[in-house]
Protein backbone atom coordinates (compact mmCIF):
# COMPACT_ATOMS: atom_id res chain seq x y z
CA UNK A 1 0.00 0.00 0.00
CA UNK A 2 1.59 3.43 -0.79
CA UNK A 3 2.03 6.39 1.76
CA UNK A 4 1.06 4.01 4.33
CA UNK A 5 2.71 0.60 5.16
CA UNK A 6 5.90 3.32 4.55
CA UNK A 7 5.12 5.29 7.41
CA UNK A 8 4.99 1.99 9.89
CA UNK A 9 8.88 1.24 9.40
CA UNK A 10 9.89 -0.05 13.00
CA UNK A 11 13.71 0.56 11.76
CA UNK A 12 12.82 4.60 11.69
CA UNK A 13 10.75 4.36 14.26
CA UNK A 14 13.15 3.14 16.62
CA UNK A 15 15.30 5.91 14.65
CA UNK A 16 13.00 8.72 16.31
CA UNK A 17 12.88 6.59 19.57
CA UNK A 18 16.82 7.32 19.89
CA UNK A 19 16.59 10.70 18.71
CA UNK A 20 14.07 11.60 21.28
CA UNK A 21 16.01 10.05 24.24
CA UNK A 22 18.87 12.65 22.81
CA UNK A 23 17.18 15.77 23.36
CA UNK A 24 14.88 15.29 26.17
CA UNK A 25 16.21 16.24 29.12
CA UNK A 26 12.81 17.97 31.17
CA UNK A 27 9.46 15.96 31.73
CA UNK A 28 6.56 17.53 28.89
CA UNK A 29 3.13 16.69 28.45
CA UNK A 30 1.92 17.16 24.91
CA UNK A 31 -1.90 16.54 23.59
CA UNK A 32 -2.61 14.78 20.59
CA UNK A 33 -5.62 16.58 19.44
CA UNK A 34 -7.64 13.77 17.09
CA UNK A 35 -9.03 10.82 18.12
CA UNK A 36 -7.74 8.68 14.68
CA UNK A 37 -4.03 10.07 15.98
CA UNK A 38 -5.39 8.26 19.75
CA UNK A 39 -6.01 4.86 18.07
CA UNK A 40 -2.57 5.18 16.12
CA UNK A 41 -0.39 5.91 19.18
CA UNK A 42 -2.35 2.79 21.46
CA UNK A 43 -2.63 0.22 18.76
CA UNK A 44 1.01 0.66 17.29
CA UNK A 45 1.83 1.34 21.17
CA UNK A 46 3.74 4.72 20.04
CA UNK A 47 3.53 5.82 23.53
CA UNK A 48 5.69 2.88 24.65
CA UNK A 49 8.42 4.11 22.81
CA UNK A 50 8.75 7.52 24.34
CA UNK A 51 11.26 8.78 26.98
CA UNK A 52 9.71 7.95 30.43
CA UNK A 53 10.08 12.03 30.62
CA UNK A 54 7.11 12.57 27.87
CA UNK A 55 3.55 12.26 28.41
CA UNK A 56 0.80 11.84 25.76
CA UNK A 57 -2.63 12.82 26.87
CA UNK A 58 -5.63 12.50 24.64
CA UNK A 59 -7.49 15.15 22.77
CA UNK A 60 -11.53 15.99 22.34
CA UNK A 61 -10.92 15.02 18.77
CA UNK A 62 -13.44 12.60 18.19
CA UNK A 63 -16.91 13.81 16.96
CA UNK A 64 -19.48 11.53 18.32
CA UNK A 65 -18.01 11.29 21.90
CA UNK A 66 -18.07 15.36 21.72
CA UNK A 67 -21.71 15.58 20.04
CA UNK A 68 -24.31 16.95 23.12
CA UNK A 69 -26.61 14.29 24.64
CA UNK A 70 -29.48 16.57 23.65
CA UNK A 71 -28.64 16.43 20.05
CA UNK A 72 -29.00 12.32 20.50
CA UNK A 73 -32.04 12.60 22.21
CA UNK A 74 -33.15 14.91 19.18
CA UNK A 75 -32.05 12.25 16.52
CA UNK A 76 -33.88 9.55 18.82
CA UNK A 77 -37.30 11.46 18.71
CA UNK A 78 -36.99 12.36 15.08
CA UNK A 79 -35.95 8.62 13.95
CA UNK A 80 -38.87 7.40 15.58
CA UNK A 81 -41.23 9.39 13.64
CA UNK A 82 -43.52 7.26 10.98
CA UNK A 83 -42.21 8.55 6.81
CA UNK A 84 -38.76 9.42 8.40
CA UNK A 85 -35.78 7.69 7.00
CA UNK A 86 -32.66 8.65 9.37
CA UNK A 87 -29.11 8.25 8.11
CA UNK A 88 -26.19 8.73 9.74
CA UNK A 89 -22.52 7.19 10.01
CA UNK A 90 -22.10 3.96 11.66
CA UNK A 91 -20.43 5.07 15.01
CA UNK A 92 -23.51 7.37 16.05
CA UNK A 93 -26.31 4.42 16.23
CA UNK A 94 -24.59 3.10 19.68
CA UNK A 95 -24.10 6.20 21.42
CA UNK A 96 -26.28 6.41 24.63
CA UNK A 97 -29.04 8.96 24.87
CA UNK A 98 -31.13 9.43 28.15
CA UNK A 99 -32.69 5.64 27.94
CA UNK A 100 -31.64 4.49 24.83
CA UNK A 101 -29.99 4.60 21.04
CA UNK A 102 -30.85 4.94 17.40
CA UNK A 103 -29.75 1.65 17.04
CA UNK A 104 -33.26 0.33 19.62
CA UNK A 105 -35.18 3.11 17.46
CA UNK A 106 -34.25 0.62 14.75
CA UNK A 107 -34.87 -2.52 16.14
CA UNK A 108 -38.62 -1.61 17.22
CA UNK A 109 -38.78 -0.56 13.51
CA UNK A 110 -37.77 2.79 12.79
CA UNK A 111 -36.31 3.20 9.74
CA UNK A 112 -32.46 4.47 10.54
CA UNK A 113 -29.91 3.61 7.48
CA UNK A 114 -26.58 3.48 7.90
CA UNK A 115 -24.46 5.42 4.70
CA UNK A 116 -21.09 5.80 3.91
CA UNK A 117 -21.19 9.52 2.65
CA UNK A 118 -23.87 12.23 3.15
CA UNK A 119 -24.22 12.37 -0.66
CA UNK A 120 -25.99 8.56 -0.39
CA UNK A 121 -28.28 10.44 1.68
CA UNK A 122 -29.13 13.08 -0.55
CA UNK A 123 -29.82 10.35 -3.34
CA UNK A 124 -32.26 8.28 -0.70
CA UNK A 125 -33.78 11.39 -0.73
CA UNK A 126 -34.17 11.48 -4.17
CA UNK A 127 -35.31 8.27 -4.61
CA UNK A 128 -38.00 8.14 -1.89
CA UNK A 129 -40.23 11.67 -2.04
CA UNK A 130 -42.87 10.29 0.05
CA UNK A 131 -40.56 9.85 2.92
CA UNK A 132 -38.77 12.42 4.64
CA UNK A 133 -34.85 11.51 4.85
CA UNK A 134 -32.82 13.69 7.67
CA UNK A 135 -29.18 13.08 8.09
CA UNK A 136 -27.30 13.31 11.25
CA UNK A 137 -24.27 15.87 10.85
CA UNK A 138 -21.81 15.43 12.93
CA UNK A 139 -17.93 16.29 12.45
CA UNK A 140 -14.94 18.66 12.48
CA UNK A 141 -13.65 20.47 9.93
CA UNK A 142 -13.13 17.71 8.03
CA UNK A 143 -16.61 16.27 7.49
CA UNK A 144 -18.07 19.50 6.64
CA UNK A 145 -17.05 20.41 3.40
CA UNK A 146 -19.17 17.13 2.54
CA UNK A 147 -22.05 17.45 4.64
CA UNK A 148 -21.96 21.05 2.84
CA UNK A 149 -22.15 19.78 -0.83
CA UNK A 150 -24.85 17.43 0.36
CA UNK A 151 -27.12 20.84 1.75
CA UNK A 152 -25.90 22.60 -1.84
CA UNK A 153 -26.79 20.04 -3.87
CA UNK A 154 -30.05 19.50 -2.24
CA UNK A 155 -30.83 22.76 -2.27
CA UNK A 156 -29.41 22.58 -6.40
CA UNK A 157 -31.73 20.26 -6.88
CA UNK A 158 -35.04 21.58 -5.32
CA UNK A 159 -35.25 18.42 -2.76
CA UNK A 160 -38.49 19.51 0.18
CA UNK A 161 -37.75 16.18 1.36
CA UNK A 162 -34.28 16.35 2.90
CA UNK A 163 -33.20 17.78 5.79
CA UNK A 164 -30.15 17.63 8.02
CA UNK A 165 -29.65 17.64 11.93
CA UNK A 166 -26.42 19.61 12.68
CA UNK A 167 -23.87 19.25 15.26
CA UNK A 168 -20.69 20.27 13.66
CA UNK A 169 -17.49 21.32 15.81
CA UNK A 170 -14.47 23.19 15.01
CA UNK A 171 -10.66 22.52 16.66
CA UNK A 172 -9.38 25.46 16.93
CA UNK A 173 -11.71 27.05 20.18
CA UNK A 174 -11.51 23.95 21.54
CA UNK A 175 -7.95 23.50 22.26
CA UNK A 176 -8.14 27.04 23.39
CA UNK A 177 -10.72 26.41 25.92
CA UNK A 178 -8.42 23.55 27.15
CA UNK A 179 -5.26 26.09 26.93
CA UNK A 180 -7.03 28.80 29.01
CA UNK A 181 -8.02 26.21 31.48
CA UNK A 182 -6.42 26.73 34.81
CA UNK A 183 -6.07 22.93 35.19
CA UNK A 184 -4.33 22.23 32.11
CA UNK A 185 -1.42 20.50 32.10
CA UNK A 186 -0.52 20.41 28.08
CA UNK A 187 2.76 22.33 27.04
CA UNK A 188 2.28 21.24 23.45
CA UNK A 189 -0.24 20.54 20.99
CA UNK A 190 -0.01 17.93 17.62
CA UNK A 191 -2.76 19.39 15.88
CA UNK A 192 -5.24 17.17 13.77
CA UNK A 193 -3.72 16.19 10.55
CA UNK A 194 -7.01 15.86 8.94
CA UNK A 195 -8.87 18.68 10.04
CA UNK A 196 -5.91 21.02 8.71
CA UNK A 197 -6.13 19.17 4.69
CA UNK A 198 -9.17 21.19 5.08
CA UNK A 199 -8.68 24.49 7.15
CA UNK A 200 -4.93 24.61 6.89
CA UNK A 201 -3.06 25.98 9.63
CA UNK A 202 -2.76 29.60 10.03
CA UNK A 203 -5.59 29.64 12.67
CA UNK A 204 -2.86 28.27 15.13
CA UNK A 205 -0.66 30.57 14.54
CA UNK A 206 -2.31 33.55 16.90
CA UNK A 207 -2.91 30.54 19.59
CA UNK A 208 0.64 30.10 19.62
CA UNK A 209 1.63 33.51 19.72
CA UNK A 210 -1.26 34.10 22.85
CA UNK A 211 -0.56 31.11 24.65
CA UNK A 212 3.07 29.99 23.54
CA UNK A 213 2.84 26.42 22.96
CA UNK A 214 4.19 24.47 20.22
CA UNK A 215 1.42 23.14 17.70
CA UNK A 216 2.71 20.58 15.23
CA UNK A 217 0.25 19.67 12.35
CA UNK A 218 0.71 15.82 12.61
CA UNK A 219 -0.18 13.06 10.63
CA UNK A 220 -1.99 9.20 11.35
CA UNK A 221 0.89 6.87 10.80
CA UNK A 222 3.40 5.77 13.54
CA UNK A 223 6.30 7.18 11.92
CA UNK A 224 4.20 10.76 11.49
CA UNK A 225 3.23 10.51 15.07
CA UNK A 226 6.78 10.36 16.21
CA UNK A 227 8.13 12.74 14.35
CA UNK A 228 5.32 14.95 15.70
CA UNK A 229 6.20 14.58 19.15
CA UNK A 230 10.29 14.78 18.05
CA UNK A 231 9.23 18.41 16.50
CA UNK A 232 7.10 19.47 19.36
CA UNK A 233 9.31 18.37 22.40
CA UNK A 234 12.45 19.97 20.50
CA UNK A 235 10.88 23.33 20.18
CA UNK A 236 9.79 22.56 24.17
CA UNK A 237 13.69 22.04 24.91
CA UNK A 238 14.59 25.04 23.11
CA UNK A 239 12.26 27.24 24.47
CA UNK A 240 10.31 28.07 21.20
CA UNK A 241 6.77 27.98 20.52
CA UNK A 242 5.86 27.89 16.44
CA UNK A 243 3.38 26.45 14.20
CA UNK A 244 5.26 23.43 12.13
CA UNK A 245 3.91 21.28 9.53
CA UNK A 246 4.62 17.71 9.75
CA UNK A 247 1.95 16.36 7.24
CA UNK A 248 3.19 18.28 4.44
CA UNK A 249 2.30 15.79 2.09
CA UNK A 250 -1.04 16.36 2.66
CA UNK A 251 -1.68 19.38 4.32
CA UNK A 252 -1.12 23.44 2.79
CA UNK A 253 -0.75 26.17 4.74
CA UNK A 254 -3.86 27.70 3.81
CA UNK A 255 -5.98 24.45 3.66
CA UNK A 256 -8.90 23.52 1.04
CA UNK A 257 -10.09 26.57 -0.78
CA UNK A 258 -12.68 25.37 -2.60
CA UNK A 259 -14.50 23.22 0.42
CA UNK A 260 -13.66 26.39 2.99
CA UNK A 261 -15.25 28.97 0.25
CA UNK A 262 -18.64 25.90 0.24
CA UNK A 263 -18.63 25.38 3.92
CA UNK A 264 -18.59 29.36 4.94
CA UNK A 265 -21.62 29.69 2.40
CA UNK A 266 -23.60 26.82 4.03
CA UNK A 267 -22.64 26.99 7.01
CA UNK A 268 -22.15 29.94 10.10
CA UNK A 269 -20.08 29.90 13.03
CA UNK A 270 -22.12 29.63 16.39
CA UNK A 271 -21.37 28.70 19.97
CA UNK A 272 -21.82 24.64 20.42
CA UNK A 273 -21.90 22.89 23.52
CA UNK A 274 -19.62 19.43 24.19
CA UNK A 275 -20.52 16.71 25.11
CA UNK A 276 -19.03 16.43 29.00
CA UNK A 277 -16.99 19.74 28.41
CA UNK A 278 -19.75 22.19 28.26
CA UNK A 279 -20.48 25.26 26.07
CA UNK A 280 -17.48 27.11 24.03
CA UNK A 281 -17.65 30.22 22.16
CA UNK A 282 -17.85 30.20 18.31
CA UNK A 283 -16.81 26.47 18.56
CA UNK A 284 -18.99 25.16 15.73
CA UNK A 285 -21.47 25.15 12.75
CA UNK A 286 -25.00 25.64 12.27
CA UNK A 287 -27.33 25.87 8.71
CA UNK A 288 -26.27 29.79 7.36
CA UNK A 289 -29.77 31.70 6.94
CA UNK A 290 -30.01 30.59 3.45
CA UNK A 291 -30.28 26.96 3.98
CA UNK A 292 -32.20 27.41 7.08
CA UNK A 293 -35.31 25.55 4.94
CA UNK A 294 -32.53 22.19 5.66
CA UNK A 295 -32.50 22.04 9.32
CA UNK A 296 -34.21 19.06 10.51
CA UNK A 297 -34.21 21.31 14.07
CA UNK A 298 -36.99 23.61 12.83
CA UNK A 299 -38.74 21.15 10.46
CA UNK A 300 -39.70 18.71 12.76
CA UNK A 301 -39.73 20.99 15.86
CA UNK A 302 -37.32 19.32 18.43
CA UNK A 303 -35.59 22.46 19.57
CA UNK A 304 -35.92 22.31 23.29
CA UNK A 305 -34.44 18.86 24.34
CA UNK A 306 -32.24 18.94 27.67
CA UNK A 307 -30.76 16.07 29.66
CA UNK A 308 -28.57 15.21 31.58
CA UNK A 309 -24.49 13.14 31.97
CA UNK A 310 -24.42 9.72 33.00
CA UNK A 311 -22.83 10.78 36.58
CA UNK A 312 -20.61 8.01 36.84
CA UNK A 313 -18.60 9.17 32.87
CA UNK A 314 -15.46 10.99 33.35
CA UNK A 315 -15.39 10.98 29.66
CA UNK A 316 -15.03 15.34 30.13
CA UNK A 317 -11.58 15.02 32.22
CA UNK A 318 -10.16 12.02 29.88
CA UNK A 319 -11.32 14.41 26.39
CA UNK A 320 -9.52 17.31 28.28
CA UNK A 321 -6.37 15.36 28.57
CA UNK A 322 -7.11 15.46 33.02
CA UNK A 323 -7.75 11.90 33.23
CA UNK A 324 -6.62 8.62 31.25
CA UNK A 325 -9.65 6.26 29.90
CA UNK A 326 -8.15 3.35 32.64
CA UNK A 327 -7.95 5.71 35.72
CA UNK A 328 -12.30 5.94 35.82
CA UNK A 329 -13.76 3.40 37.77
CA UNK A 330 -16.04 2.38 35.24
CA UNK A 331 -13.41 1.63 32.74
CA UNK A 332 -13.81 -2.24 31.29
CA UNK A 333 -16.08 -3.09 34.24
CA UNK A 334 -19.64 -1.21 34.53
CA UNK A 335 -18.45 0.48 30.70
CA UNK A 336 -17.72 -1.60 28.19
CA UNK A 337 -18.28 -0.49 23.96
CA UNK A 338 -21.21 -3.12 24.56
CA UNK A 339 -22.47 -1.65 27.33
CA UNK A 340 -21.06 2.04 27.45
CA UNK A 341 -21.47 4.83 29.82
CA UNK A 342 -20.53 7.36 27.19
CA UNK A 343 -19.36 8.14 23.72
CA UNK A 344 -15.91 7.81 24.24
CA UNK A 345 -16.45 4.15 24.79
CA UNK A 346 -18.45 3.77 21.70
CA UNK A 347 -16.62 5.37 18.74
CA UNK A 348 -13.96 4.01 16.81
CA UNK A 349 -12.25 7.29 17.56
CA UNK A 350 -13.51 7.66 21.21
CA UNK A 351 -9.85 6.83 23.41
CA UNK A 352 -11.66 4.77 25.59
CA UNK A 353 -12.54 2.39 23.13
CA UNK A 354 -8.90 2.67 21.61
CA UNK A 355 -7.32 1.74 25.45
CA UNK A 356 -10.65 -1.32 26.04
CA UNK A 357 -9.63 -2.59 22.57
CA UNK A 358 -5.80 -2.29 22.45
CA UNK A 359 -4.62 -2.31 26.30
CA UNK A 360 -7.54 -3.99 28.64
CA UNK A 361 -5.04 -6.64 29.11
CA UNK A 362 -2.03 -5.18 30.61
CA UNK A 363 -3.98 -2.04 32.71
CA UNK A 364 -4.78 -2.29 36.10
CA UNK A 365 -8.73 -1.63 37.02
CA UNK A 366 -10.11 -0.48 40.22
CA UNK A 367 -12.06 -3.03 41.87
CA UNK A 368 -14.67 -1.42 43.46
CA UNK A 369 -15.68 -4.22 46.24
CA UNK A 370 -12.41 -3.61 47.93
CA UNK A 371 -10.99 -0.49 46.57
CA UNK A 372 -7.62 -1.69 45.57
CA UNK A 373 -6.30 -1.95 42.01
CA UNK A 374 -5.66 -5.27 40.90
CA UNK A 375 -4.18 -6.42 37.82
CA UNK A 376 -6.71 -7.77 34.81
CA UNK A 377 -6.30 -10.76 32.40
CA UNK A 378 -2.11 -11.88 32.10
CA UNK B 1 -19.92 20.79 -9.62
CA UNK B 2 -20.23 17.30 -8.80
CA UNK B 3 -16.87 15.63 -10.52
CA UNK B 4 -16.04 12.23 -9.44
CA UNK B 5 -13.84 9.30 -9.97
CA UNK B 6 -13.06 5.97 -9.51
CA UNK B 7 -10.38 5.99 -6.35
CA UNK B 8 -8.43 2.36 -5.90
CA UNK B 9 -7.95 1.56 -1.69
CA UNK B 10 -5.28 -0.90 -1.85
CA UNK B 11 -7.52 -2.96 -4.37
CA UNK B 12 -11.31 -1.68 -3.39
CA UNK B 13 -12.50 0.48 -6.15
CA UNK B 14 -14.82 3.45 -4.99
CA UNK B 15 -16.33 6.25 -6.44
CA UNK B 16 -15.34 9.29 -4.90
CA UNK B 17 -16.48 12.71 -4.92
CA UNK B 18 -13.60 15.27 -6.63
CA UNK B 19 -15.21 18.51 -6.30
CA UNK B 20 -12.56 19.52 -3.78
CA UNK B 21 -9.96 18.56 -5.67
CA UNK B 22 -9.71 20.30 -8.84
CA UNK B 23 -6.10 20.15 -9.89
CA UNK B 24 -6.26 15.88 -9.17
CA UNK B 25 -5.32 13.45 -12.20
CA UNK B 26 -5.46 9.77 -12.94
CA UNK B 27 -2.76 8.37 -11.32
CA UNK B 28 -2.01 10.74 -8.16
CA UNK B 29 -2.74 9.65 -4.69
CA UNK B 30 -6.08 11.86 -2.94
CA UNK B 31 -6.68 11.75 0.83
CA UNK B 32 -10.77 10.67 1.31
CA UNK B 33 -13.38 11.03 3.59
CA UNK B 34 -17.14 10.38 3.40
CA UNK B 35 -16.75 9.76 -0.16
CA UNK B 36 -14.72 13.20 -0.74
CA UNK B 37 -11.18 13.72 -1.93
CA UNK B 38 -10.04 16.28 0.77
CA UNK B 39 -5.76 16.75 -0.33
CA UNK B 40 -4.01 15.79 -3.25
CA UNK B 41 -0.47 13.59 -1.63
CA UNK B 42 2.65 15.38 -2.43
CA UNK B 43 4.83 12.82 -3.79
CA UNK B 44 7.92 15.29 -2.86
CA UNK B 45 7.03 15.68 0.45
CA UNK B 46 6.30 11.77 1.34
CA UNK B 47 9.70 10.97 2.09
CA UNK B 48 10.61 13.78 4.26
CA UNK B 49 9.65 11.93 7.45
CA UNK B 50 12.96 9.99 6.42
CA UNK B 51 14.92 12.87 5.34
CA UNK B 52 14.40 13.89 8.57
CA UNK B 53 15.64 11.55 10.78
CA UNK B 54 18.58 10.67 7.56
CA UNK B 55 19.82 14.52 8.74
CA UNK B 56 19.49 13.60 12.35
CA UNK B 57 22.24 10.29 11.39
CA UNK B 58 19.26 7.54 12.82
CA UNK B 59 18.79 6.02 9.52
CA UNK B 60 21.57 4.59 8.95
CA UNK B 61 20.60 1.02 8.95
CA UNK B 62 17.25 1.41 7.27
CA UNK B 63 17.99 -0.60 3.80
CA UNK B 64 17.29 0.79 0.83
CA UNK B 65 13.99 -1.04 -0.27
CA UNK B 66 12.22 -0.08 2.91
CA UNK B 67 12.08 3.28 1.90
CA UNK B 68 9.11 5.04 -0.51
Amino acid sequence: MKFIDEYRDPEAAAGYARALRRITTRPWTLMEVCGGQTHAIVKFGVDELLPPEVTLVHGPGCPVCVTPLELIEKAIEIAAMPHVIFCSFGDMLRVPGDTHDLLTVKARGGDVRIVYSPLDAVALARANPQSEVVFFAVGFETTAPANAMAVFQASRLGLTNFSMLVSHVLVPPAMEAILSSPRSRVQGFLAAGHVCTVMGYTEYESLVEKYHVPIVVTGFEPLDILQGVYMCVKQLEEGRAVVENQYARAVRRTGNLPAQELVSKVFRVVPRKWRGIGEIPQSGLALAPAYAGFDAELRFGVAGHSADEPAECCSGQIMQGLLKPHQCPAFGARCTPEHPLGATMVSSEGSCAAYYRYRRLQLPVMDRTNEKVVARGV
Amino acid sequence: MLRSGRVDFAGVVKQVNLSYVPDARVGEFVLVHVGFAISTVDESEARQVFEYLEQMGELAELEEGNRP
